[in-house]
């Protein structure tokens, strides 16, 4: 029973990172950069929760639209300002500029709330939705895992269907592939990009609303381990794939969570990674990761 | 006599020497200015971890900018590097005199980075690219989490090593604690002067330098260059790959010996991924293969947060807002180009002919 539960929260964390990994891998397969920013975007949209809801007291539906309308701005601002000039220049020059904006986030945040963590009111408790009991109260699940985990599932559905049957989801794949050709067919390569950035930063806003709810301390720093970890989980599950990224972001709550409860508090990252290292080098791409055979 | 012997020079010679001569100069004039007493105690602080980095950037563009791969777990190295060699010190420095005891505690850093850079390497070289990038953080995080996680002592019944928590090693009540866990090595006789620091980067230097214009250099630019064509003309891959990546790794260690030996306790946090990407920043920041610009960008980027200590609050938001004005300034084709324009114009002015229009 224990180990149900230790399970079922696991999958909860994995569902956040899952929804964190979605912005890294959409970002990579579309522009090829790895966007180390994206996880002070989930802290800045947890602050932007934190007020709207604790400060003025909004509804919570209405802080968390709030939140993604404010990220989505801000990642869309970012790739405009920082990202789009550097658009043919080498990846690692991208790489440096991302992690410039990612200090930046930081610091800005410091300025304006300080780094003295704040405590987050969970807003799936304050929606009024209660803990699940089950085997007669043997096991009982909260009810943000029980959120988490739907909505993860919603929006994975949801981001599948947006990107196979709609015409600016398949820019994006078609962006993805080629990003010349997608062009030469007429497709607007800048907005594709942009809008891929949009998506990216609003599911941001939503993981920074159930991270914080479950693990209720927000600092400036709050979005950098979960982000690395995303990036991990998006790498595991074959970058660039949004099956990928579901698949890989659920693993690696379930294997951190499952090693914290029965190995070592201490060393479940040292664990998470050393998966991640096993998985690699077995299997170069990634789980869902295609295989591309370079020509010469 | 000289200058015409300079000027007679390889290309590369002149380079080396002008390279060798800045590290001289700057050596010189810090320590003309500690002399004079006309540098504050802040910057004087700051001396030492300038060299450490200066010697992690040089060894990071060898992997970076020779070898082409992005590696982001430089500070793991770094780290047990450093815990290697402060380990060797606290134990030997107490018996053997301090020029015994340094250099061996310099060669332990040194050795087992290098058999780290093994481990990591074998694995790790097999894959390409991001995914490269990927598992070095992820060694530097494994390696950080290891060693946060790691109790280590002695007592006369010998060495007690535990991953749990200080009981559990079994420690008779006089033994000696030597890494306790998340607090690491406390209680350290602070050993690097500014010397040493230089002395270290002179030595990365030449060893570098000479690598880099070896048969060995020529093998891993070409791999970097075109991997399937340096295949095609018999390059070992595996072998020069992991030669430059090992190198990178023994020098992280020395630099890591030289940093934690500056201060009186060393934990294995200091050594995290901002760590590494801060090395990488240097490198990318003084361009990648451009040794000369590593030293460069090191010292002037560990300066800058110092310098700018006057408006605290403000000064890492102003350091993020130098890096990405910086890159976009440097890296944007559209911003290059205009620049190469402005530059047209100005040389036009002072009476050169008009530069032909470049054709695409």
């Amino acid at each position: 029973m224990q180990f149900l539960s230790y399970l079922i929260s696991g999958i909860s964390l994995g569902s956040v990172y899952a929804l964190i990994a979605l912005g890294y891998t959409m970002v990579y397969g579309i522009a090829k950069m790895l966007n180390f920013a994206h996880g002070d975007i989930i802290m800045i949209g947890s602050y932007v929760i934190f007020f709207a809801f604790g400060s003025f007291g909004w509804n919570p539906v209405v802080s968390v639209l709030f939140a993604m309308a404010v990220c989505t701005v801000l990642g869309v601002t970012i790739e405009r300002v920082a990202y789009r000039p550097l658009r043919e220049a080498p990846s690692l020059a991208v790489l440096i500029t991302a992690i410039g904006v990612s200090y930046l986030l930081q610091q800005v945040a410091q300025l304006l709330w300080k780094s003295d963590p704040k405590s987050f009111t969970s807003i799936v408790t304050a929606a009024g939705l209660k803990p699940l009991a089950l085997f007669e109260g043997q096991l009982v699940i909260s009810a943000e895992t029980i959120v988490t985990i739907i909505a993860c599932v919603i929006i994975m559905a949801a981001l599948t269907l947006f990107v196979n049957k709609t015409v600016p989801g398949h820019a994006m794949l078609a962006v993805s592939e080629d990003r010349g050709a997608a062009q030469l067919m007429g497709v607007n390569v800048n907005a594709t990009i942009a809008l891929t950035f949009a998506i990216g930063s609003a599911l941001a806003a939503i993981a920074g609303a159930l991270l914080c709810s479950s693990y209720p301390s927000l600092s400036p720093t709050t979005g950098a381990m979960p982000g690395i970890k995303a990036f991990v989980a998006a790498v595991f599950g074959g970058i660039g794939s949004i099956p990928g990224a579901f698949l890989g972001g659920i693993l690696l709550g379930v294997i951190e969570n499952l090693s914290k409860a029965y190995i070592s508090t201490q060393l479940s990252d040292a664990i998470v990674f050393l998966v991640l290292v096993v998985v690699l080098i077995v299997k170069p791409t990634g789980l869902l990761g295609k295989k591309v055979n370079v020509k010469v | 006599m000289a200058l015409t012997r300079l000027k007679h020079m390889k290309k590369t010679t002149r380079s080396n020497l002008i390279t060798f001569g800045i590290v001289i100069v700057f050596y010189l004039v810090v320590e003309a200015l500690m002399a004079g007493g006309l540098t504050s105690s802040s910057f004087e602080g700051q001396l030492v971890p300038i060299c450490a980095y200066v010697v992690l950037a040089i060894s990071l563009n060898l992997t970076v900018g020779f070898l082409g791969e992005l590696s982001l777990g430089h500070a793991g190295f770094m780290s047990v590097g450093a815990f290697a060699g402060v380990l060797l010190w606290t134990v030997l420095g107490k018996t053997l005199p301090a020029y015994v005891a340094l250099p061996l505690a310099f060669l332990a850093g040194g050795l087992v980075a290098g058999i780290f850079g093994v481990i990591v390497g074998v694995p790790v070289l097999r894959l390409s690219g991001d995914y490269l990038a990927i598992v070095t953080l992820a060694f530097g995080e494994i390696i950080k989490n290891i060693i946060n996680a790691c109790y280590l002592g002695y007592d006369e019944n010998g060495l007690h090593f535990s991953l749990t928590d200080a009981a559990s090693m079994g420690l008779a009540p006089d033994g000696t604690t030597l890494i306790n866990g998340a607090m690491g090595i406390t209680r350290i006789t602070k050993a690097s002067t500014f010397t040493m620091g230089i002395a270290l980067v002179l030595i990365t230097l030449v060893v570098i330098l000479n690598l880099i214009h070896s048969r060995t250099g020529r093998a891993v630019m070409a791999i970097r260059d075109n991997e399937i064509a340096a295949q095609s003309v018999g390059v070992d891959l595996t072998r020069y790959k992991l030669t430059a990546f090992v190198i990178s790794a023994v020098f992280a260690g020395f630099a890591g010996v030289l940093y934690a030996l500056n201060y009186s306790s060393l934990v294995a946090r200091r050594f995290d991924y901002n760590t590494s990407i801060q090395i990488l920043v240097f490198v990318v920041l003084g361009g990648m293969g451009n040794i000369r610009g590593s030293i460069i960008a090191a010292a002037l980027l560990t300066v800058l947060p110092e310098m700018l200590r006057g408006m605290d609050d403000y000064r890492m938001l102003i350091y993020a807002i130098v890096l990405i004005v910086m890159m976009i300034f440097n890296q944007s084709p559209q911003i290059v180009a205009w620049r190469k324009r402005v530059a047209a114009r100005f040389t036009r002015k002072k009476g050169a002919p008009a530069p032909q229009k470049e054709v695409a």
